[in-house]
């Protein structure tokens, strides 16, 4: 802060404040609506901007699932978070031991073939899912992994963007480092597991939230190649709830459950907010 | 036991057309027990050739052994060494304890035996009380003694230092030095220091192998490097201030240089061009009025030397002489005087040493 | 910083081991899927999906005459540009307002961030609840100003749904890059301009803003991408591409004619069109941005 205007900080303040409002409003509203019942929310338009106390009942309807007033049976939620909990932490793992085990090939190693596979590796950065889904919907069913959870993660597990920052990082660790290793007796193995893996542990903390919450989050994917209600993940199983339209919708759950589908990723994020902001600046560097 | 043997070493960087030789053919038997300073200025592949020692370089010419096995093949932690890095080269997420354990457990030495040993070098090293600390708590100087822990622990056939003193400062540097010195003392175990500071040289060396462009110009004593230098490069190189070098010709008992003509207190051992080398410390203003006209240009008080700046003839020329007596004015022609056994002859065209 | 490390280890097998999952699963699930668009792009099926046959450019050719593939590029365009402009504008004004405050400043970047956790259907799901024709919040505060709002049925009103959605969302992200950015900025820079006489507002557009190109060239990027693909949840979850096609990006629309029309040898064109973009897309961001791709 350069000069002293008490003006400038309160509008300051005012902005963010306001920003904060903005981007909180509709978690407010979600949490609001699952504290009152599917009814309340019809008929009293607008809805009250205070939390009713419908809580206990809307969200023991959503993670348990059960018959609604209109008639329709709800699935429960329960199951589904199941499925994202399960997806969400096989991609991330997934993904950090991979990337970490081809970064170190590529920088610790010199092997015919090292630049293909680099190039190779790039270019999946530029293939996101959305645009291969149906090829890709092929070999997944051709391989029998339709409806499973090796289909949900497998084809996801692959990334360039995780490769790239565990090499990044790897440049740079000192040479010495790893020829004291060597003098100490440490064969590339070894050296990676305990000297490699302990320095990356920020930036394999950083990814972990990236990560799972990109794995928590798929959409589209899952849409396409899971048949049965008992694998969906969350996610996905909200959208199905809506599209009774407005009137049919019980609302309530749908928002109860849409809390529900927000609570991990976003504590993962609070949790670890410190490495997760590091990793995500430093990544893209 | 743990004598190293070069034999012919040679390393060559690329090849065909752009193939670069950067040590050429270096020839040392070191015995066993003996500490040994690689000196010379940067790039002269002094770290290189310590490298290759260690391991940590392919060996493209010529053998290497130590303790009578030839070693070019073995991976360094088969050639049972110890390195001393200069950026210390300590595993940060470990302890000093771990970072001094890791060779042994690697080497599945057990724990009681591990024990045993980090605590000795501990001790040796006064590392007592740091033992559960990790690199980043510690300074400078305690982390070099935290590696040089680490390749104590190991009981090695041979030490290796690379340029381990270069980042303390200089009074660390001074103390540590004589650490290094007590250590060798104690354990007695074959060492190779590498370092492109020749004090560091001087003090720490019972022999040492001077460097220059890939080539060793000599290996001595410090005694002997520094009173029969090899080259022009070694005279020049030991010794501060270096080596007063005059190129000219000689005629028995007469050498001339730049217009002038010099008497020689001793005969030159043979005619024609020749280089005189006399060290600046060798030198003293002429009691008699008769000597060498030294030019003065710059005067130095350092407190207990002064070091006079200027020309003997077309020729540099430094002397030094004590901080009590009157020091000569910029202007002034000083004469000066050499003693016979100071005299240093070497051939301009190959550089090297004659008689 | 591209040094080459020069320390290595030997091994003739390892290598190949470490890197073999990664590879295994590029080849299988991404090049394997992408050579096969490549090839159903130039294949035509016949009606009963039997057989394929060999049409050369033909269904490029088809889409470039489709009206509405066209429209779904231009809705595309639109929405992309109202994404990342509106996106960035808004993260750009409360990063530096961040950057300025002393007191509270992680506690506004924490609430701040957290939305980046909202997977993007979620996100559909809330917006499409607050603006509910009937029964929507924001729809009743709407009305209550003489603003009609009905995105089932009005276009324009679908298309600033989903806009509002994806932003909202994307703000955190940009929030992240921008005030990373303008920390880095050297405080003598700006003190020195503040000596100069330069009073705050002068001192962004002059000092700040140009020092943050780097940072906004590529946000800008990245939302750009961000607008065309990870935004089908939204889409789909607010709007279904509708009402009618007035929403349908073009990822909506691969997905729609691949699995909900059947027509392979089209939606392959369509995925092949948007590789080519992305891949473009990707290259203006490392020539430009990065300026460093080395081993």
């Amino acid at each position: 802060m350069v000069e002293n205007r008490p003006a400038a900080t309160v509008l300051s303040h005012l902005t963010l404040i306001l920003g904060v409002a903005i981007v909180a409003f509709p978690l407010w509203i979600a949490f609001v609506a699952s504290t009152q019942t599917a009814e309340q929310i019809v008929q009293n338009v607008p809805m009250s901007l205070l939390p009713g106390d419908n809580l206990v009942e809307s969200w023991k309807l959503s993670l348990f699932g059960g018959q609604t007033q209109y008639g329709s049976k709800l699935p429960p939620a329960a199951p589904m978070l199941f499925v994202s909990l399960v997806t969400a932490l096989t991609i991330a793992i997934g993904k950090i031991a991979i990337s970490l085990l081809s970064a170190f090939a590529i920088v610790y190693f010199r092997f015919l073939g090292r630049e293909i596979v680099f190039w190779m590796i790039f270019v999946t950065l530029m293939l996101p899912v959305e645009v291969r889904i149906l090829p890709t919907y092929q070999v997944v069913s051709d391989l029998g992994m339709l409806n499973t959870y090796a289909g949900l993660t497998v084809p996801l597990i692959a990334s360039a963007t995780a490769t790239f920052l565990f090499r990044q990082f790897f440049l740079t660790v000192p040479d010495e480092l790893v020829e004291a290793a060597r003098i100490d007796g440490a064969g590339p193995m070894r050296f990676f597991k305990d000297v490699l893996v302990p320095l990356s542990s920020t930036s394999i903390a950083a990814l972990f939230v990236i990560q799972f919450i990109y794995g928590w989050n798929q959409y589209l994917w899952p849409l396409l190649m899971t048949t049965s209600e008992d694998m969906y993940p969350i996610v996905m199983g909200i959208k199905r709830m809506i599209s009774g339209g407005d009137a049919a919708t019980e609302w309530n759950a749908v928002m109860a459950t849409a809390m529900l589908a927000m609570i991990p990723p976003a504590l993962v994020v609070l949790l670890m907010q410190k490495w997760f902001v590091k990793g995500l600046v430093d990544s893209e560097k | 036991m743990g004598a190293i043997s070069l034999r012919n070493v040679e390393k060559v960087y690329g090849h065909g057309p752009k193939a670069n030789k950067v040590i050429h053919g270096v020839n040392a038997e070191i015995a066993d027990g003996e500490f040994v300073v690689i000196v010379g200025p940067s790039g002269c592949g002094k770290s290189t050739l310590l490298r290759m020692v260690a391991g940590l370089e392919e060996i493209t010419g010529g053998e290497i052994a130590i303790g009578g096995r030839v070693v070019n093949r073995l991976e360094p932690a088969e050639r049972d060494i110890a390195m001393v890095f200069q950026n210390y080269a300590l595993y940060p997420h470990m302890s000093v304890f771990d970072n001094m354990a890791y060779g042994l457990k690697i080497a599945k030495v057990p724990r009681a035996e591990i024990e045993a040993r980090v605590q000795k070098a501990a001790k040796i090293l006064e590392l007592g009380a740091l033992l559960e600390r990790k690199p980043r708590q510690l300074s400078g100087g305690q982390r070099q003694r935290v590696a040089m822990g680490r390749a104590i622990v190991r009981q090695p056939q041979v030490f290796l230092f690379d340029e381990p003193l270069s980042n303390l400062d200089a009074k660390l540097r001074a103390q540590t030095r004589i650490e290094i010195q007590k250590l060798h003392a104690e354990l007695g175990v074959t060492s190779l220091f590498v370092t492109h500071d020749q004090v560091e040289a001087m003090t720490l060396a019972q022999r040492m192998i001077v460097m220059n462009a890939g080539r060793m110009e000599q290996i001595g004593t410090p005694e002997e490097v520094y009173a029969r230098p090899a080259t022009t490069f070694v005279a020049g190189f030991i010794g501060s201030p270096p080596m007063n070098l005059l190129a000219g010709s000689a005629d028995g008992s007469r050498f001339t240089t730049g217009g002038l003509t010099l008497a020689l207190p001793a005969a030159a051992p043979r005619g024609g061009e020749l280089l005189l080398g006399v060290r600046p410390e060798h030198c003293e203003p002429s009691p008699s009025g008769g000597g060498w006209p030294l030019k003065v240009e710059v005067v130095e008080m350092l407190g207990a030397e002064r070091l006079v700046y200027g020309h003997v003839g077309d020729a540099p020329f430094t002397l030094r002489i004590p901080g009590t007596d009157a020091p000569p004015r910029p202007g002034d022609t000083l004469p000066i005087a050499v003693g016979s056994q100071h005299l240093h002859w070497f051939d301009p065209a190959t550089q090297q040493r004659v008689g | 910083m591209a040094v080459e490390k020069r320390v290595r280890f030997r091994s003739a097998w390892l290598p190949w081991a470490l890197v073999a999952p990664q590879m295994v699963i590029v080849l299988v699930f991404f090049f394997w899927p992408a050579a096969q668009a490549l090839y159903y792009s130039v294949q035509q099926q016949d009606a009963f999906g039997t057989s394929v046959s060999f049409v050369g450019l033909d269904n490029f050719r088809a889409l470039l005459d489709d009206e509405s593939y066209l429209a779904s590029f231009k809705t595309t365009a639109v929405f992309s540009v109202l994404v990342a402009s509106i996106g960035l504008v808004i993260a750009l004004v409360l990063a530096v307002m961040a950057d300025r405050v002393v007191r509270g400043a992680a506690f506004y970047k924490t609430l701040l961030i957290w939305p980046y956790a909202v997977a993007p259907a979620v996100a559909g799901v809330l917006w499409l609840f607050m603006f509910a024709p009937s029964i929507g919040v924001v729809t009743y505060a709407l009305n209550a100003v003489g603003i009609p709002w009905n995105h089932l049925l009005d276009g324009t009103d679908a298309m600033i749904l989903v806009v509002l959605a994806a932003v909202w969302k994307q703000i955190s992200y940009n929030f992240l890059f921008f005030l990373a950015g303008l920390q880095s900025i050297p405080k003598s820079l700006i003190e020195a301009a503040a000596i100069d006489g330069a009073g705050p507002w002068r001192r962004f557009w002059t000092v700040q803003f140009p020092l943050l190109s780097p940072t906004s060239f590529f946000l800008l990027v990245i939302n750009i991408v961000y607008a065309f693909f990870d935004t089908f949840a939204i889409i789909d979850a607010a709007t279904s591409g509708g009402p009618g096609k007035d929403t349908a990006i073009l990822v909506y629309k691969v997905y729609h004619d691949g699995f909900k029309a059947l027509d392979l040898g089209g939606s392959a064109a369509q995925s092949v069109v948007l590789m080519t973009i992305v891949i473009a897309l990707t290259v203006v961001q490392f020539r430009f941005v990065e300026r460093k791709v080395n081993y």
